[in-house]
């Protein structure tokens, strides 16, 4: 099996579903002449040509309703946001006209779009850069929200999620694009919606996504040492939410660490706690723990960011609390 | 234009009776834009335009039941009672909303337009907006596109003077609005929304420059709404006498006496036609009367498309 970087993943993930379908089109600041900000869309517009890899100008709101405007009409446009925290400005587009129109209308519309980029904290680009918006997304009702951690589920995410014939958010992590894995050639699909066992063990479950899904797996390696057996469950879809792997991991190990790069209030961490325990009260030995951000913007040096971030350190040191 | 006034009249009688809720903005005065512009276009064409959607839907083709029915939040809507008065939808009729937010149809409605080049169907799309949409940012990101890219749009400023209570003057800067397709390049033209043969003889130029060359238009329609904002809004920023004078140019006043005096219609042959149009929408009205409610069970549909490329997908929304 081929190792490709999560960036390489995305791309071939891209390339092999425009091959497959023409309709299919890519959106979006320095996509094409530049090769991407992130190099994610390199070589496409040499493949595909500008009728299908356009660069916009830096105008989020609309580029970003005209794509939704094109899926409605039948194309299944993927838009990319050079960073996620610039979606902010193109919230009313996808909040009211790509998740709602085909409920406010009784269904006579259907939206297959895909808004990308990248997204999370850690590189000290400050508050305005480094935001991880899947909670404000995931609230909506007819938006799918996905963040990938691994190449694999890069690729066969990114894939069923331009197969969709809903709108679908999915949110890559900036730090990840490097980050290098095998990664099924070809057709390889994955399922929107369900979890993924990234590591199985007996004395703690932790719950994670995106960049905190490493973070909690390299704790878990170190505490490994120390004979603390942690199973770690990467989310990739937030939502819509898989519980059933959740609770069947919770159900083995009987206790549960939360670990989310979001700001704490009413992150989709809150949400698994509250399912958990609702409906695994009786399984629970130690209250559910959630680790997040800091309740502060990002900071931009270094240190304090590290500090504001999930990061190993506090990680183990929740896991120890939980096993305590 | 009979037609939608008399179904205003019709829903105006009928939030008055509580039957219809929520918000409802009436087109009374305007008919001639709508009827003016889309009348122009060809069958599958595209409309949008934002809250204020009665008359664009009806002139579309949108069966005026379904229209009230939607009124009355009933099953038989045009969106099945889940989008109200701001919120007409019809695929069919290629009637794209009804929308609530101002000015968010109009990137959307460039994306129509950007479509169907891309699928080069050789349609257009009629965008419309108020006075006051035309101050959002989205409208002008959206107007660079379509002047960039070239695309078979145009866009209708429907100026009636008052984005909700506030006057133009107090509003936008720059009169006409139509200065503001100069920035883009874009083609620009004025038309009196109260003369429905002068919005026909826009219309038809900017659609053949969409149609044949694939340029974008803003056009801007003067016109004058008789009735508040919404039915909430008693209007107390305008006098009575404003008002009244400005019922002295009813576009429907006005193209009946033009008929009439080119002897094309003869007063009975009028007269037939609003009693036709007044029993329309009465019909409409007791059609939406004696709807149904939609099950409680609905509530659940239409959030989701379903899926036919993907094997598995959404067990949880599978029955």
């Amino acid at each position: 099996m081929p190792t490709l970087t999560y960036r390489e993943a995305l791309n071939e993930a891209l390339s092999e579903e425009m091959e497959r379908d023409d309709r299919v089109m890519l959106m979006g600041e320095e996509v094409a002449e530049y090769d991407g900000a992130y190099k994610v869309s390199k070589g496409l517009l040499k493949k595909f040509g500008p009728k299908r890899i356009i660069d916009t100008p830096i105008s989020e709101t609309g580029f970003s309703g005209l794509a939704i405007g094109a899926a409605m009409y039948g194309l299944r446009p993927v838009v990319e946001f050079m960073t996620w925290s610039f979606s902010l400005v193109a919230y009313d587009q996808i909040v009211n006209n790509a998740a709602q129109i085909r409920y406010m209308s009784g269904g006579q519309f259907s939206f297959p779009i895909v808004f990308r980029g990248s997204s999370g904290g850690g590189l000290q680009v400050g508050a305005t850069h480094s935001h991880t918006p899947e909670n404000w997304y995931a609230n909506v009702p007819g938006l799918t929200v996905i963040t990938p951690s691994f190449p694999d589920d890069a690729k066969g995410l990114l894939k069923s999620a331009i197969r969709s014939n809903n709108p679908v958010c999915f949110l890559e992590n900036e730090k990840l694009y490097g980050y290098k894995d095998e990664v099924p050639e070809g057709e390889f699909l994955v399922d929107i919606g369900k979890a993924k066992v990234r590591r199985e063990g007996n004395d703690l479950t932790i719950v994670s996504n995106s960049g905190s899904t490493h973070r909690a797996l390299n704790a878990a390696k170190i505490l490994e040492a120390e004979g603390i057996s942690v199973e770690v469950i990467d989310l990739r879809t937030i939502k819509p939410l898989d519980f059933a792997t959740i609770a069947a991991s919770v159900t083995k190990t009987n206790r549960l660490l939360i670990v989310e790069e979001n700001k704490p209030f009413a992150g989709w961490g809150a949400q698994v706690a509250y399912q958990v325990q609702r409906e695994l009260f009786d399984d629970l030995d130690a209250p559910v723990h959630r680790l997040t951000s800091l309740d502060v913007p990002q900071p931009y040096n270094g240190a304090l960011e590290q500090a504001v971030l999930p990061n190993e350190e506090r990680v183990i040191a929740a896991i120890k609390e939980v096993l305590a | 234009m009979l037609l939608i006034r008399h179904f205003e009249e019709k829903a105006k009688q009928a939030f008055q009776q509580g039957k219809i809720k929520g918000f409802c903005h009436l087109y009374n005065g305007q008919e001639a834009v709508a009827v003016g512009t889309i009348s122009v276009l060809n069958d599958d064409d595209a409309v949008i335009t934002a809250y204020r959607d009665h008359g664009h839907a009806l002139t579309r083709g949108v069966d005026p039941n379904a229209c009230m029915a939607e009124l009355f939040g009933k099953i038989t809507g045009c969106s099945r009672g889940k989008g109200g008065s701001m919120h007409f939808f019809d695929a069919k009729k290629h009637f794209y909303g009804g929308h609530g937010i101002v000015g968010g149809q109009i990137p959307l409605g460039t994306g129509l337009a950007y479509a169907q080049k891309y699928l080069g169907t050789n349609r257009v799309t009629l965008a419309y907006m108020g006075d006051g949409a035309i101050n959002q940012g989205a409208v002008h990101e959206a107007m660079n596109l379509a002047a960039l890219w070239k695309l078979p749009i145009i866009y209708i400023i429907e100026n009636n003077e008052y984005s909700m209570g506030t006057t133009i003057a107090r509003s936008s800067a720059g009169d006409p609005l139509t200065k503001r397709a100069g920035a883009f390049d874009m083609a620009a033209i004025q038309a009196n929304g109260m003369d429905l043969d002068d919005v026909r003889a826009k219309t038809f130029e900017a659609v053949s420059l969409a149609r044949t060359e694939s340029q974008p238009t803003l056009m801007e329609i003067r016109t004058y709404r008789y009735f508040g904002h919404s039915m909430s809004d008693p209007g107390n920023y305008r006098s009575k006498e404003e008002i009244e004078s400005r019922r002295q140019n009813d576009p429907i006043e006005l193209y009946k006496a033009r008929l009439l005096e080119q002897k094309v219609a003869t007063e009975e042959s009028l007269s037939a036609l609003d009693e036709e149009a007044l029993a329309e929408a009465q019909a409409a009205y007791d059609f939406a009367e004696h709807s149904p409610e939609p099950e409680l069970d609905t509530v659940f549909e239409d959030i989701f498309a379903p899926e036919d490329q993907i094997a598995e997908f959404r067990p949880d929304l599978r029955g």
